[in-house]
């Protein structure tokens, strides 16, 4: 195809074509790449925030891709009804109305509506309330246990937004009500049971480590972190705060390496259920040094605090009222909340929305004045 | 198409097989401790001497095979019964699975079995298998009427392996110091040690055994180059090289010192890559005894004699509350 003095020329002239080849090859893929991330961006930008004195390299990074909650799409909120002339309060006309009895008739059917959208959006008002033999819905009634669950649930959101005010109202009012857990679900996503000991054919630490389960979020580091720390009131702290201090791990109280792992799991679960680093509370090089916190961590201190408060006031002891489809696969316990079940994933959950802004009778036992 | 420069390869290039080489008897029975059968292969031959065998096992040899055999499936057999003896889990959850050293309250004694007593038994076993394959190069090489200095190197290593599993638990008082048997667990104990004592990178002892370690890679990536790039003249012939120095070490000395003003010998070289290595072990098994039992918190330690820097610029946590500080975004 080629004509005759090109064929000749080309044979009396043989050359390695491989090499040159490969090399305009390799340089022009590069060109090509390096224009296109130049041109259209790096596809997987980050963002980073500063959270320590510049060259410690305190920050932390997330995708600039990453979107807003996408549950703050579906809250559903209305301001309050201002108490007209005359109007009586839900305990005066309800029966059986012990918690929001000071609440005006109005406004107890405007929270009674939004808790039906934020929690069980599909299954309605009967939900919670039972449907009589004649085919009225009995409101009075406590005989089904989400009724009974939801009275105490309506007190642990105002005793949190009350009680818990620094944590909930960190940096600005935000509060809590009953979608920052339930997000349109009537059983919350992050929610937690007790599963160690997860393997059975050991005793001891070994017992409690070494799986791939939720708890550990999927390290082999301990799985009963947050039920030592979380419900029971374990120490988290392993640090000496000097620099030789005697002991054994024989000793009793003595922090070992194997407690080290077990609160390792814990902020590995704190970082992930706020999508941060750890270095968004402490200067990693010293996780004990005071100096070297930042402000979440009084923030995150305080967290701790209040999940062990309403683990064991208000969740573990609604143990019996639950069917046994809602306990534990373990001990049969009571579910439990902790950092996730609010936060999902994020620092400041549904990105901050104030959640008590629009509702008064929920952002404290005190019956609100309209 | 050799568009590949050939000594850029990392294949040996010429291949010798012929009649295989029995190696030297000096007596002392050494030839009926060698194993009889040998062969040949090419796929070794590309990384190596294309003979394979015979090898001399001896009696070090054998027991530190079957007590090294007797600690690998004493570990794999308690993670098959932790997976309740299913091989399809056993192969899933792999790298998680564990045999742990004892709970920390039984400090010295022997725990139960499921508490570390396996634990003890396979480690027992894995020291036997360790200090009899020691014993088995220094006596190897004293029958070939060689220095000692492979035995050496590797006793630097087994210096660290009995500080981790042997020396520091002993010290601390408790068997639960020991390193975990697992492929992420072990990595959890080092992360957890380090955490537990305040920063192992404030110990000075770790930042000694990094700088060998790094320094090893270093030097060894600059001597194996500097070889192979005088091979053409000789280089490769290291031994001869030494006592008759050519142009092959002309070249390489000049190379370096008209590089960094500075070069090593053709012997020098070797000792210094020999040191490197050795030290690596030994200075990190000395930071490795010293804490917990000495030192409880490096980085306080470090704090004490001043290097490890305080931060003198406000963090900026002032603004926080106001909504403008932004870490609170």
């Amino acid at each position: 195809m080629f004509p005759k003095w090109f064929n000749d020329w080309n044979s009396g002239n043989p050359t390695n074509i491989y090499g040159p080849a490969i090399a305009i090859g390799a340089i022009g893929g590069a060109v090509v790449v390096a224009a296109l991330i130049v041109s259209w961006g790096q596809p997987f930008a980050t963002e980073s925030t500063q959270t320590g004195p510049r060259g410690t390299g305190m920050k932390v990074v997330q995708f600039a891709s990453r979107e807003d909650d996408p549950t703050i799409a579906d809250y559903y909120t209305e301001e309050p009804y201002p108490r007209e002339d005359g109007e009586p309060l839900a305990g005066e006309i309800y029966e059986n109305v012990q918690v929001l009895a000071g609440v005006s008739d109005g406004n107890f059917n405007r929270l009674m509506n939004a808790m039906t959208q934020w929690v069980s959006p599909d299954e309605g008002c009967t939900y919670c309330h039972i449907v009589g033999d004649d085919g009225e819905v009995n409101y009075a009634s406590d005989d089904i246990y989400t009724k009974v669950v939801s009275r105490r649930m309506i007190q642990m959101t105002q005793y949190i937004n009350d009680e818990w005010y620094a944590h909930v109202n960190a940096n600005q009012e935000v509060g809590v009500n009953c979608y920052s857990c339930h997000r349109g679900q009537p059983v919350p996503a992050n929610i937690w049971f007790r599963i160690d000991p997860v393997n059975e054919a050991t005793e001891g630490w070994a017992a409690v480590q070494n799986r791939a389960t939720m708890q550990s979020q999927f390290t082999s580091l301990p799985s009963d972190a947050l039920y030592r720390y979380l419900y029971e009131d374990g120490r988290i702290t392993v640090h000496d705060l000097e620099s030789r201090v005697a002991g054994s791990p024989a000793d009793a109280d003595f922090p070992t390496v194997q407690d080290t792992e077990r609160t390792y799991s814990l902020m590995n679960y704190f970082a992930n259920s706020l999508g941060v680093n750890c270095v968004f509370c402490h200067n990693s090089r010293a996780f004990h040094d005071p100096t070297g916190y930042t402000p979440q961590w009084a923030t995150a201190s305080l967290a701790i605090e209040m999940v062990r408060d309403i683990n064991n006031e208000f969740l573990e002891p609604l143990g019996p009222e639950y069917p046994p489809e809602r306990l534990g696969p373990v001990y049969a316990d009571a579910p439990k909340a902790a950092c996730a079940t609010c936060h999902q994933g994020y620092n400041k959950p549904m990105q901050g929305l104030n959640m008590i802004a629009d509702w008064p009778e929920l952002a404290s036992a005190e019956p609100p004045e309209y | 198409m050799s568009f590949w420069p050939e000594y850029q390869n990392i294949f040996t290039q010429v291949q010798v097989q012929g009649a295989p080489e029995m190696g030297v008897d000096f007596g002392e029975d050494m030839r009926g401790e060698r194993t009889k059968g040998t062969r040949f292969s090419t796929l070794i031959g590309l990384i190596g001497n294309a003979q394979l065998g015979p090898i001399y096992l001896g009696y070090y040899g054998v027991i530190s095979l079957v007590t090294g055999t007797l600690w690998l499936n004493i570990i794999g057999f308690n993670m098959l019964a932790q997976v309740d003896w299913s091989i399809p889990e056993f192969i899933r959850q792999l790298f998680w699975l564990s045999l742990d050293p004892p709970s920390p309250e039984y400090g010295l004694t022997m725990p139960p079995l499921q508490d570390g007593g396996w634990y003890i038994i396979a480690s027992f076993f894995l020291l036997v298998s360790v200090l009899t394959w020691w014993a088995r190069t220094y006596s190897l090489a004293q029958m070939h009427k060689m220095g000692k200095h492979v035995a050496w190197a590797f006793a630097s290593a087994i210096w660290l392996f009995l500080v981790l599993g042997l020396f520091r638990p002993i010290l601390m008082g408790s068997w639960s110091e020991a390193v975990p048997y697992g492929i992420f667990p072990h990595l959890d104990w080092t992360t957890a040690f380090s955490i537990r004592y305040g920063n192992l990178y404030y110990n000075p002892f770790h930042c000694f055994s990094i700088v060998f370690l790094y320094g090893s890679v270093l030097l060894f990536a600059m001597h194996g180059a500097t070889i192979l790039a005088v091979t053409r003249y000789g280089g490769d012939r290291e031994l001869e090289q030494i006592y008759d120095r050519g142009t092959a070490t002309e070249r390489a000395a000049l190379f370096w010192r008209w590089t960094m003003g500075f070069n090593a010998t053709m012997e020098g070289i070797h000792r210094w890559a020999w040191w490197f290595a050795v030290l690596t072990p030994i200075t990190g098994g000395i930071g490795i005894l010293l804490t917990g039992t000495v030192v409880d918190n490096w980085f306080i330690w470090a704090q004490e004699h001043h290097f490890a820097p305080t931060y003198l610029e406000p963090y900026g946590y002032e603004s926080y509350g106001d909504g403008t500080y932004m870490g609170g975004e």
